[in-house]
């Protein structure tokens, strides 16, 4: 995080930085009290735009639009890293003849299917003879001249990417434009870096991995991966994100980022294969290897060769099993338990109306947190009891609250966007029966095997035979570093039998290692919790290796021999990072090398070898199976290679570039409850006029569960709030502070008036467009001292394909002066609203009145899987949208 | 000018021998995110209640209004159109005379650091002014080397402390709220609300109830060696806590660096020694005018002028009893 103070441009878009990420911005302002400069791309002017030297208001959802914009104007007027990009990126590989580009299918890529609306990706793969695409080796141009080059085809598929379509599309007038664009070409290159930091204003989009993807592609041609001040920041969330995907807490991956095997991946060897081959390039040939390790600090001594390493007792996925899945089964009634760790779906999580109502049919529900939040009493005091919709009487989910153990409570890590992972120590112990969700897991997992002791159930040997021998103190609490050590990995056998690993370079296929997350390997090494160290700034350099422990091997710049050039000499010397030694045959640098140590420059590889060995000297990017940046992604992402600009579902603006107006993988919940606003494409799209997006504050952190309960943080923020333009609160007589309902297709709310020029109509061709923003932190409930009414219950359930996150940031609304009507006329304005747009389906059969724009949500049975990497960690598979075809196979 | 305070610095003046150098705050406002940090350390600290009716006030993102007995912190959050900007880089450009030495981007990192921290050839351009800007500041008491509630309070529970901060003993303060109209920022105040606990657990006592209240720069810290709670927090180092001289120079680097940066607006505020109060501990880098931030543009301590009106008091009594005499020397006539 604090390389972002290495920049000379940083650029911020889809990310409130300053008030989401207070403690990282500082090293925004440490960069710009160096001289960088900050550019804040949002659709509001933010505590983020304050603090930057301009801010570019954009229309929400057209990030594709502006980014592709500049890869274009950087193409065109050949102001791209030139060298840099000839040898590290795929520029110069050529693709499939079969490979069709939106450009000339007007929006679709080849291998569309439109009865499943996914892609077959096979047309999207490098051209070349298959075995020597598997080891890496593509058809090339190093003149980039050929037009099915990575290179030709990125220049045409941006062609049209013009300053007019950028203000056509994203309200940006040419000279905020050429500003950016000037920027960022000024600021890369040899000399200097541009850093990109994002957050959840490109995630929450039906079509939001593609927008990070284009900032990629742009970082890649301009040359600022693997170098300092460069890269794209990925903002997470809260606390600890980047360590519960490391470690898992998603359905789809395991520790580590291998994917979790699907139904019908029987064979374990195929499954590996199917993750990392031995002959491809770079580390990901090792994917066995760590699969194995993880097995066995599973299942230990159970683990053997002969029963493939006790890979049988994994549960294989039928489909995605994402959080909104889950609440259409249990709507359904397919769910009996539920267990929320630190969650508040009732608040948190999008169209909070079928949350509750799906809590509503379960058996029973654990909540573990340190108040009463509302997921916990949504049966007694949540706006479906207000209405009368539900009534605790007919309620019959049993519910569980047990008081959780707060951050200064317990002892653990916490792992941050830079993978940094921190260690945490205990303070004071929790108050009354407060435990730490490891001590809860660990008790439980104690009870559930001695409720199964003795069982000869073949399906109950999976956790009988697990490893569940932590250490424990007097009190029988856990001890957090005994599992941070199984992360770690050991040696099982030999003369370090005992000892931890110090890499992932001394993981074995063969059973006498074990580690439960490779790339963790080292963060226990000499058994010394590496992560617990505190060395203060001041007394280290710069990189400050000696804070915490970064994975993967405490490097602290993912791909840095990229930061040296292709003879392995620094780009500058004010940018030098890492960098070939050749008096010692070794990379040596400021940070730990991202390259085998002793790997020349010049090594031209060696493919008959495969993995690590294969790496050309250049081979930068060491996880790609061809050692290059790719610029265009022949695999990994479900709805095409390359970003390429939809509408969102709901908006009312035609899409400008092709006639494909949304994105056509996306995921779509269809249910009366989850209705979407038809936007450009139907009549109805008038009634919600106006775009709304959801976003975090400073002062408050997200669901509300540890700010809402607290004296000190309400009164900072007490009150649900809407943000409006002078203009629209003109147009639709808004007075300021005094009350507004807000309307979608979903529910209705209301919300006290921030009258603010922060907030500013843009001009997109003919059409005014008026933004309205609204915190997502307040709801409905009685234990909290405030409380308000949710954001989230305005928002569908509606996802990307690639990541099965919900579209949070781009929805239409309309909005009316006073407060909303209580009890059942609530749901009236709703429904007459909903008639007015033609979304009743009694009234209407032939609208698909969940679909928003046409063609929305891909079938039921198709199911696309490859994860292969912390990069790729977004590809996850396209969605299991309908149960019910779930639950017939 | 009378100033009550003399050259030795507040604590020296007020009998404290010289183990300390004067301490205060520098608040640097051009780099504040209005995270309201400082707010909530200095109230987790000093135990101090809520303020308000959970309200949204009206006022941007403030919702705690301004300093008091509860909020020893505080943020301003000032929207701003272009016009206003452009009057502010005006006003601050007269205020601070140009020919300041230049000065170099400085690295606040580690030693030794990367030679990507310099940037002797970066673009200095000055930058657009912008149609609209947002600013965020974090105000507190000022421990004014003359304070007025030091100087009015009756009972002697007002004291400047070895740091040269004025700290108030609730235990000694009768709660006369002679003070309160002796402060002329209107920091100080009497407690007599609020709460500090969740709803659980409401019936936990509020300290200092009906005493004058106000920041005391966490004694209770400094004596024990710490910083002030607030700049502890503060993430992007706006608040800085250190020695009062070393401060006032580094804001005065930093104004310098933004004026040769195009951003005229800068101005200080609080570094004078020589303005109504003798200066301040709590020093501020605007980017207005004090007014906008809810400052007074040229504070006065009220015990300034005593003296003369003590003189002048005593003229009038004489007159008085001159016109007294007279009148009883008139009668017997």
């Amino acid at each position: 995080m604090q390389d972002v103070a290495n920049a000379d441009l940083i650029v911020i878009e889809g990310s409130n930085m300053a008030e989401a990420h207070p403690v990282a911005f500082q090293w925004v302002i440490e960069a710009k009290k160096r001289g960088a400069r900050v550019i804040h791309v949002d659709p509001r002017f933010t505590r983020t735009s304050a603090n930057a030297d301009r801010h570019i208001p954009i229309r929400a959802g057209t990030d594709v639009v502006l980014l592709g914009g500049v890869i274009r104007h950087v193409l065109e007027n050949e102001l791209f890293f030139r060298e840099y990009v000839q040898a590290y990126t795929n520029a110069s590989t050529l693709v499939a003849e079969e490979y069709g580009d939106p450009e000339d299918l007007d929006g679709l890529f080849s291998g569309f299917d439109e009865d499943t609306s996914t892609y077959d990706t096979s047309s999207w793969a490098y051209a070349g003879d298959p075995e020597r695409i598997a080891r890496g080796l593509p058809e090339r141009d190093e003149t980039l001249q050929h037009p099915r080059t990575v290179f030709q085809i990125l220049r045409r598929h941006y062609a049209r990417y013009t300053p007019q379509m950028v203000q056509d599309t994203c309200g940006i007038s040419p000279e905020d434009f050429e500003h950016l664009a000037t920027a960022i070409a000024e600021n890369s290159g040899r000399e200097r870096t541009t850093a990109f930091a994002y957050a959840l204003g490109w995630t929450q989009h039906q079509g939001g991995a593609q927008m990070i993807r284009t900032a990629a592609v742009l970082q890649l041609l301009m040359g600022n991966m693997g170098r300092p001040g460069g890269g794209i920041m990925a903002l997470r969330g809260h606390a600890t994100i980047q360590g519960s995907t490391d470690i898992p807490t998603l359905y789809h991956i395991l520790p580590g980022y291998l994917p979790m095997p699907k139904v019908g991946q029987d064979d374990f060897a195929a499954f590996t294969r199917s993750i990392g081959k031995k002959e491809q390039k770079g580390f990901w040939a090792d994917a066995d290897v760590y699969t194995i390790n993880l097995l066995k600090a599973w299942w230990g001594e159970h683990a053997t060769v002969e029963n493939d390493f006790g890979y049988h007792h994994l549960p294989k996925l039928t489909g995605a099993h994402g959080t909104y899945q889950t609440t259409e089964r249990m709507l359904e009634g397919g769910v009996d338990g539920y267990f929320l760790f630190g969650q508040n779906p009732a608040v948190g999580s999008a169209n909070g109306r079928m949350q509750r109502k799906g809590m509503a049919q379960l058996e029973w529900m654990v909540v573990r947190d340190f108040y009463m939040i509302e997921s916990a009493t949504f049966w007694r005091d949540g706006p479906e009891i207000e209405s009368g919709e539900l009534s605790p009487e007919e309620i019959g989910t049993e519910m569980f609250f047990l008081p959780a153990a707060n951050h200064t409570e317990k002892a653990g890590s916490f792992t941050q966007t830079q993978r940094m992972v921190q260690w945490r120590d205990q303070a004071v112990t929790p108050p009354d029966d407060a435990r730490s969700d490891l001590q809860f897991m660990y008790e439980l997992g104690c009870r559930v095997r001695e409720k199964l002791a003795g069982s000869t159930d073949p399906r109950d040997r999976a956790i009988l035979e697990l490893t569940w021998d932590y250490r424990v103190d007097e009190h029988g609490e856990i001890d957090a570093e005994s599992v941070l050590a199984e992360i770690n990995g050991r040696h099982l056998g030999g003369q370090r039998a005992g000892e931890p690993l110090s890499a992932f370079g001394e993981m074995r296929a063969d059973g006498s290692t074990d580690g439960g997350c490779w790339i963790y390997a080292g963060v226990f090494a000499d058994g010394i919790n590496q992560a617990r160290r505190r060395t203060p700034g001041a007394q280290q350099n710069e990189i400050a290796p000696d804070w915490g422990w970064a994975w993967p091997a405490n490097r602290r710049i993912l791909y840095n021999r990229a930061s040296a050039d292709p003879q392995g000499r620094p780009w500058s010397e004010r940018k030098k990072l890492v960098w070939w030694d050749e008096e010692t045959g070794r990379w040596t640098g400021q940070d730990v090398p991202d390259f085998p140590p002793t790997k020349r420059p010049d090594d031209p590889g060696d493919p008959a070898q495969g993995g690590a060995a294969a790496l050309a000297g250049t081979d930068a990017f060491t996880m790609q199976a061809d050692g290059r940046g790719w610029l265009f992604a022949p695999t990994g992402m479900v709805d095409g290679p390359l970003p390429t600009h939809y509408e969102s579902p709901e908006s009312t603006v035609p899409n400008p570039l092709y006639a494909q107006q949304s994105n056509p993988t996306r995921v779509t919940f269809r249910s009366k409850d989850n209705l979407s606003s038809p936007g450009a494409s139907g009549p109805g799209g008038e009634v919600y006029p106006y775009v709304f997006t959801t976003y975090r504050i400073t002062e408050h952190h997200t669901a509300g569960g540890m700010s809402r309960f607290l004296p000190y943080l309400v009164e900072l923020q007490p009150e649900m709030y809407c943000e409006v333009s002078p203009e629209l609160a003109e147009e639709v007589g808004l007075e300021p502070y005094g009350w507004a309902t807000v309307i979608s297709a979903r529910s209705a709310i209301e919300a006290k008036v921030l009258v603010t020029e922060r907030m500013r109509p843009l001009r997109v061709g003919e059409r005014t467009i008026h933004q309205i923003g609204m915190p997502f932190h307040f709801g409905q409930g009685t234990e909290a001292i405030v409380q308000g009414d949710g954001a989230n219950d305005l928002i569908g359930m509606n996802l990307d394909a690639n990541t099965q996150i919900q579209n949070s940031k781009n929805n239409s609304c309309t909005i009316i002066p006073g407060r909303r009507p209580r009890g059942r006329a609530r749901e009236e304005l709703v429904e007459s609203y909903r008639r007015r747009a033609g979304l009743i389906p009694a009234e209407n059969p032939a609208v698909d009145g969940a679909a928003g724009a046409p063609g929305a949500g891909p079938a039921m049975d198709h199911v696309v899987q490859q994860v292969r990497g912390p990069e790729e960690a977004s590809a996850v598979p396209t969605g299991e949208s309908d149960t019910e075809g779930m639950r017939k196979r | 000018m009378t100033l009550l305070a003399g050259s030795e610095g507040p604590a020296a003046n007020s009998g404290w021998d010289h183990d300390h150098e004067r301490k205060g705050f520098f608040t640097d406002t051009s780099i504040c995110i209005g995270c309201k940090a400082c707010e909530v350390a200095c109230k987790e600290w000093n135990r101090n209640p809520i303020d308000g009716d959970l309200e949204i006030l009206g006022s941007s993102y403030d919702n705690t209004g301004e300093l008091g007995a509860n909020t020893w912190r505080h943020v301003a959050f000032v929207e701003q159109g272009q016009e206003r900007i452009e009057q502010a880089r005006e006003s601050g450009r007269k205020l601070v005379s140009l020919g300041m030495p230049t000065i170099g981007p400085k690295s606040s990192g580690a030693p030794g650091s990367t030679p990507a921290g310099d940037l002797s050839t970066a673009d200095r351009t000055p930058p657009d002014t912008p149609e609209f800007r947002w600013l965020m500041s974090s105000d507190v008491c000022k421990h004014c080397t003359n304070a007025g509630c030091l100087d009015v309070c009756p009972t002697g529970a007002i004291y400047r402390s070895q740091f040269g901060s004025v700290v108030v003993q609730e235990d000694v303060c009768n709660g006369c709220g002679t003070c309160v109209s002796a402060c002329p920022f209107g920091v100080i105040e009497r407690r007599d609300d609020g709460t500090v606990s969740p709803r659980a657990n409401r019936e936990e006592p509020i300290d200092r109830m009906g005493t004058a209240s106000k920041c005391t720069l966490c004694q209770d810290r400094l004596v024990a060696g710490e910083e002030p709670a607030c700049s502890a927090t503060c993430p992007t180092q706006s608040i800085r806590f250190g020695e009062h001289e070393e401060l006032t120079a580094s804001a005065q680097e930093r104004v310098a660096d933004l004026h040769s940066r195009g951003m005229t607006e800068a101005r200080l505020y609080g570094a004078n020694p020589r303005d109504g109060v003798g200066g301040t501990g709590s020093v501020f880098l605007l980017l207005d005018e004090p007014e906008v931030y809810g400052l007074p543009p040229d504070p006065q301590v009220p015990t300034k002028t005593l003296p003369q009106t003590y003189a002048r008091a005593g003229i009038a009594a004489a007159g008085m009893v001159a016109a007294v005499a007279l009148s009883f020397l008139g009668a017997r006539r």
